[in-house]
């Protein structure tokens, strides 16, 4: 037996099971890899291959696993060891990110507003390594507002005006320019004033002649974005393996996308409600998946990401983030009855009442209830033997 | 039923509605007129609120209606005919969305025909599309509010403010005029039943104007029933309480408007009859004072029966009490399987299996009929073929019972060893909570159980107590054989490696038995084989002269099944930069040839709990279940029969240290002490640089922390040196049995330092934490650091300290177990109707696919192989090294 025959034997085995999708590919590639080269006989090789197929085969899941309760358990279960503490160092001394339960509560919740969002940003390649360029950059992607460079805002009420004094230190570690700031001021109040830049300062001399018109726009203006992205209050710029990445406290992924020398490919945020308007439903249920992954993982839990894609799809199923809980999940599903024993158990049974519901009683809640067998696991075959006679009886 | 018989009838959908006041009639068997309860004999009043025709509560009354006594009288339903219409406050928002989207004038929704018939197109489609029509119904409700003029009959439309909770008032420029229920009722009447569908409304089911009540429905007393105290005082339920108040106003309104009373009264009385009906449907309406008891306790009225976690839906509907189970403290027994539980002798002669009788068993059964229910092996119950049951307590002569005896008859015989049962610990946070186990029938007063559970139940033996549950059916008992027995479920389904496992002194003792030093003779080694219960050939000893002695590794080696391989780092491994594997000077380098320890110890690493690529998991997952908990049990006992002849204890002499290392540690603590006052002065002359993106507080309190921790690690380091394997605590340490090499040094070396909330001790006095130091003072020892070691023991501020870190761990830990319980709850509630259909998608009850296959590869992470469905270097071995061996021969 040569060995261009077993060879030519296994690529034909190989794409036949590629082919009739027996394996899942990722196991097939292993696969691949791992036979090639180890100079198997022909007969060998389709024993290991028959080997295979057969324990995967056997891994299945059966027909009628209750796979939502095991998945709702293998998360929930961890809950209780996880910590409540809500903030830890992760990688980056300078940035606090929310972990433990609390982060993975937020994640189930699909919260619009997570307690510290954060973005991860590669720069583009052919700039990746150079520290100034990631300075650059990071300077574009911060959010300055007038009071973070400003040393002093006052009003002068002898010029009737908003005097801003900067702090030149600040403003040149920011790249930043009077007639920048005032821009922006003039931009944001529009008629409401005149800017006047000065040298490190800028008098505003408002149209309204009130006191009370001055006090409100030295409030706006203290508010007004000079530079950056909005929401993004902090960068942090660090270097991984010669390539330099900006690490963001606060997220803005529309934004931050359309920022030259930003890797539009590798960009990262921890705000699924961002990835789903700017990327769409499925890279939100990736996000999920992630997310809740990690803070798993952090903890040193050890569970199955099946469970948790589980939740993830369920999740994003109908296109929109659900969450999982009353005003989600739990309060579209089907039964009065199932909505009424999880949460605000009154609105459901009266509005079921008027609208004259039926409940198919498909679920397991309304089966309990009952007092019924549930339709999962031996309980979801309807299948029954007459043990007194045959059935031809009948 | 466990009479026989097939049980096929299921209910197969329940329909929602509203009774109309016809029906409320209809099924009343009694107007309800009296506002009492009882005469002064005790008696219940005709008509009054406990009629004896909605049934009886007392014993010995019959039901005037059935004819039936307490038990068997199923309750009848009466009503009060209300003098005035009241606004049920549950559907008042109801009642004012949909007023406000018909015309005030010809009662037609405020829609053109066009949208009209718009609209119902889109009613007909919905369903099919997998919409619900209720948004539809919103939409329409929007829409037609915002219409100015009816568009059937022209008439202007005025805004409706309802003032909750019942209230709802025309407001037109000239001011606002309250509708009364009766003009309600009188609108809602004319929608048309095609405009009630529009609104979302079943006419089918209900109308809306039902929910303006002119006549209500008195529930039967077994709903309410009064309980009389030893006083022989009677006390009626809150929801009787509630209807006295209502048919009282009710008879006083109805007198008012015969007698032609003023409007004003008339008004107030019937606004008082609104308040009671509120109250009586939900006394926790919000806009009004809920209805007080005479003590002040707030009513329990209909809605708050239902209510959350103690209502009706969670408490007594989703979770039910149940006959055949026991509960007490749980103890351990390292004699037993871990399949098997012990059970107290006086709990097996209460809880009973059903036995049918069959010529074959009938001599056994008659033996348990005459040893009778209070001698263990016994019974308790005896049914006949005619469905009647014997109680044997009161059977005279047991024998002449035995003697009917016969074939068809069900005994309910005692519990006794061998009979499968449930066995549960609260919190059930996953489904190895509740596990079967056979019973072993015991002395004494506690469920025993094997110490390899502890881990999935989370058990101890501190007071725990758990429950038991006696399946009664054959199929129960099958389906808990089969699929929930211990064995079955040592691999977790979170992340598919075994959760049950040793623990504590059994890996202490693995890696006494399994280090090279350790050899054994003969009469050792056939004690501890027989102890384990050991039926195999003896393997012949490593060293023969010159007397025969076995290794440990040997005798552990004896239980593994053949064909096991396997290697892997052990819990002892140092983490060197370059593994010498095999030649590991700490032989923490494992290897199983052929089930055979060649190199390496055996400690949590190999057979610990929750610990996945052990070579308990290889085996379970080569060799199967039965041979995994047969491995486990006899080395469990081996272990304990081991460790319980050498001995294992530690005490004070494991944590001193000696003098020099004490004075080395003070040294070093001292040291950074000077270090971290060299920081605090820094600081306060200004000379600190901040960390980037920090205050100069937080950069000198993160360098403070960091200084005193490192100080911590090389006084755990120093003590580390003079505490050597032949330490117990060490061993614990090091082979994962119990504690870490930071306890340790804890108790030997320093405690370090306590904080809260991720920081040190600031807080306390203005300035200071303690009155024993000066305001402002940022040191070491101000802050909270604990020099001293468990062992030398704490001072007064040390201690102070020390327990202000320890309530917080408290704290936290009270405050997440509820947090992540409703974490569970939530998400069990979301995905508890997924399952697997025979398509191998993932459905939802209704039959929405949510994914194609479960987990994008179909594989059950419980049958996976700590995640991955097929492991593949294991299918290689498995084949070539077969075929190495058949090319050997």
């Amino acid at each position: 037996m040569s060995k261009s025959t077993v060879t030519a034997h296994m690529e034909k085995r190989f794409s036949k099971l590629r082919d009739e999708h027996r394996l899942p590919p990722k196991v097939l590639d292993e696969l691949e890899e791992k036979v090639t080269d180890i100079g198997l006989t022909k007969k060998e090789f389709d024993e290991i291959c028959d080997n295979v197929i057969d324990s995967y085969e056997r891994s299945l899941v059966e027909p009628g696993e209750a796979v939502g309760t095991v998945a709702a358990q293998s998360i929930g279960e961890p809950g209780t060891q996880m910590t409540l503490r809500t903030f830890h160092y992760a990688g980056v001394a300078e940035l606090s990110v929310t972990q433990g339960l609390p982060r993975l509560i937020e994640i189930v919740d699909a919260r619009k507003n997570p307690s510290t969002p954060t973005m991860k940003i590669h720069l583009a390649d052919d700039i990746a390594e150079d520290r100034n360029e990631a300075k650059r950059i990071a300077r574009d992607i911060e959010m300055i507002l007038v009071e973070s460079v400003a040393s002093n805002i006052s009003i002068d009420l002898l010029r009737q005006a908003i005097d801003i004094r900067f702090d030149p230190e600040l403003m040149e570690d920011k790249a930043l320019t009077v007639e920048i700031i005032a821009e922006a001021i003039r931009a944001k109040i529009k008629a409401k004033g005149e800017v006047e830049a000065g040298d490190n300062t800028v008098f505003v001399y408002p149209t309204g002649e009130t006191l009370a018109d001055l006090q409100r726009l030295s409030e706006k203006i203290r508010e007004v974005r000079v530079k950056g992205i909005d929401d993004v209050n902090h960068v942090v710029i660090r270097k991984e393996s010669d390539r330099y990445v900006l690490y963001t406290e606060g997220s803005n992924l529309q934004d931050a996308l359309e920022i030259a020398g930003v890797n539009p490919h590798k960009i990262y945020t921890n705000n699924l409600k961002e990835i789903y308007q700017v990327l769409g439903i499925e890279a939100t249920r990736n996000a999920i998946i992630q997310e809740a992954m990690n803070v798993l993982n952090e903890q040193g839990m050890d569970v199955d990401v099946r469970h948790i894609i589980l939740v993830a799809d369920m999740m994003t199923a109908d296109g929109a983030i659900r969450q999982i809980g009353r005003h989600g999940i739990s309060g579209s599903k089907n039964s009065a009855l199932a909505r009424a024993a999880f949460e605000v158990t009154i609105k459901h049974l009266l509005g079921a009442g008027i609208a004259g519901t039926k409940d198919p009683l498909r679920g397991i809640t309304e089966n309990v209830i009952l007092g019924q067998l549930i339709p999962l696991g031996t309980g979801s075959i309807d299948l029954l033997m007459n043990p007194q006679g045959s059935a031809s009886e009948k | 039923m466990a009479t026989g018989g097939l049980a096929t009838k299921k209910i197969d959908s329940i329909e929602f509605g509203l009774l109309s006041p016809d029906d409320i009639r209809k099924m009343s068997i009694a107007q309800i007129v009296v506002a009492d309860t009882y005469d002064e004999d005790g008696y219940p009043i005709s008509s009054g609120i406990m009629d004896t025709r909605l049934g009886v509560i007392d014993p010995g009354q019959r039901c005037k209606t059935c004819g039936n006594r307490v038990g068997n009288c199923p309750g009848h339903f009466g009503h009060i005919e209300l003098a005035r219409p009241v606004v049920h406050a549950g559907y008042a928002k109801v009642i004012h969305k949909v007023l406000r989207a018909i015309c005030r004038e010809c009662n037609r929704v405020l829609l053109t025909d066009e949208e009209i018939e718009y609209y119902a197109r889109l009613f007909k489609k919905y369903p099919d599309i997998g919409q619900k029509t209720a948004n539809l119904s919103k939409d329409i409700l929007k829409r037609a509010a915002k219409v100015k003029a009816c568009p059937h009959c022209g008439a202007e439309q005025l805004k409706l403010k309802l003032e909750k909770p019942t209230s709802i008032y025309e407001v037109s420029e000239a001011g606002s005029v309250r509708l009364t229920p009766i003009d309600i009722r009188a609108k809602l009447e004319s929608v048309t039943d095609d405009d009630y569908r529009l609104l979302g409304i079943n006419p089918e089911a209900a109308r809306l104007e039902w929910s303006i009540l002119t006549v209500m429905s008195v529930p039967p007393v077994a709903v309410r029933p009064s309980i009389t105290l030893e006083s022989g005082v009677r006390s009626e339920d809150d929801l009787s309480h509630k209807l006295i108040d209502i048919i009282r106003i009710n008879q006083r309104l109805r007198e008012n408007l015969d007698a032609g009373a003023p409007q004003l009264i008339v008004e107030d009385l019937w606004e008082l009859l609104q308040y009671h009906c509120t109250t009586y449907f939900d006394n926790g309406v919000s806009g009004i004072p809920p209805a007080r008891h005479r003590s002040g306790r707030a009513l329990r009225t209909l809605a708050q029966r239902l209510k959350g976690k103690e209502g009706r839906f969670r408490s007594n509907l989703s979770g039910k009490r149940v006959d055949f189970s026991a509960r007490t403290v749980i103890s351990p027994d390292p004699n037993l399987s871990m399949n098997e539980v012990g059970v107290p002798e006086q709990i097996a002669t209460i809880l009973t299996i059903p036995q049918r009788v069959t010529e074959w068993n009938l001599e056994e059964m008659k033996a348990l009929v005459i040893r009778g229910p209070d001698r263990h092996p016994g019974c308790n119950y005896l049914i006949r073929t005619d469905g009647r049951r014997v109680d044997l307590r009161f059977v005279k002569d047991r024998s002449i019972i035995s003697d009917t005896i016969e074939p068809g008859f069900i005994v309910e015989r005692h519990l006794s060893s061998g009979d499968i049962v449930l066995f549960n610990r609260q919190p059930s946070l996953h489904r190895m909570s509740i596990m079967a186990h056979e019973v072993r029938v015991m002395p004494y007063r506690t469920f025993r159980l094997s110490l390899f559970v502890c881990p999935p139940y989370n058990a101890d033996f501190d007071g725990d107590e758990m429950n038991l549950h006696v399946p009664q059916s054959e199929e129960a008992r099958a389906e808990a054989r089969v699929l929930m027995r211990v064995q079955e479920q040592i691999l977790s389904p979170r992340y598919g490696g075994p959760i049950i496992g040793a623990l504590q002194d059994y890996i202490s003792a693995a890696f006494l038995l399994t280090r090279k030093s350790a050899l054994y003779t003969r009469n050792k080694v056939n004690q501890l084989l027989a102890t384990a219960g050991y039926e195999g050939e003896l393997t012949p000893p490593a060293i023969k002269k010159p007397v025969p002695l076995w290794t440990g590794k040997q005798i552990f080696s004896m239980f593994i099944p053949a064909g096991i391989n396997i290697s892997f780092k052990a819990n002892v491994c140092r983490k060197c930069t370059t593994c010498k594997k095999e030649d590991c000077e700490y032989d923490s380098y494992v290897v199983v040839r052929d089930g055979n320890i060649m190199f390496g110890v055996i400690d949590e690493k190999a057979f610990g709990a929750g610990e996945p690529d052990s070579l308990f998991h290889r085996i379970i997952k080569e060799k199967g279940s039965t041979t995994a908990r047969i491995f486990m049990d006899s080395v469990g006992r081996l272990l304990v029969r081991l460790i319980t002849d050498r001995g294992f204890s530690m005490g004070l002499d494991d944590v001193t240290l000696p003098r020099e290392a004490s004075r080395r540690i003070k040294i070093i603590l001292e040291k950074a002490d000077k270090k971290v006052n060299q920081l605090i002065e820094t600081y306060k002359r200004d000379e600190l640089d901040a960390n980037p993106g920090q205050t100069l507080l937080e950069t000198l309190e993160q360098r403070i922390m960091a200084t005193l921790a490192e100080a911590r690690d090389s006084a755990g380091a120093v003590a580390g040196e003079h505490l050597g394997l032949d330490n117990s605590a060490v061993i614990m340490a090091q082979t994962g049995a119990r504690g870490s090499r930071l306890n340790l040094s804890q108790m030997a070396a320093v405690v370090g330092q306590q904080a809260v909330r991720g920081e040190r001790i600031s807080r306390g006095y203005m300035g200071r934490t303690l009155p024993h130091f000066e305001r402002g003072d940022l040191g070491a020892r101000a802050r909270g650091f604990v020099a001293s070691s468990y062992k030398s023991g704490l001072d007064p501020i040390e201690y102070w300290f020390h327990a202000a870190g320890g309530r917080e761990g408290l704290v936290d830990t009270a405050v997440r177990t509820s947090t992540s319980g409703y974490m569970q709850r939530r998400l069990m509630t979301a995905l508890q109707d997924l399952k697997v259909e025979t398509d191998g998608t993932v459905r939802t009850a209704p039959g929405r696919i949510v994914q194609f296959k479960f987990g994008d590869d179909g594989v059950d992470p419980s049958k996976s192989d700590h995640g991955r469905s097929v492991n593949i270097d294991i299918a290689i071995e498995k084949v070539l090294g077969k075929s190495k061996v058949s090319r050997e021969a």
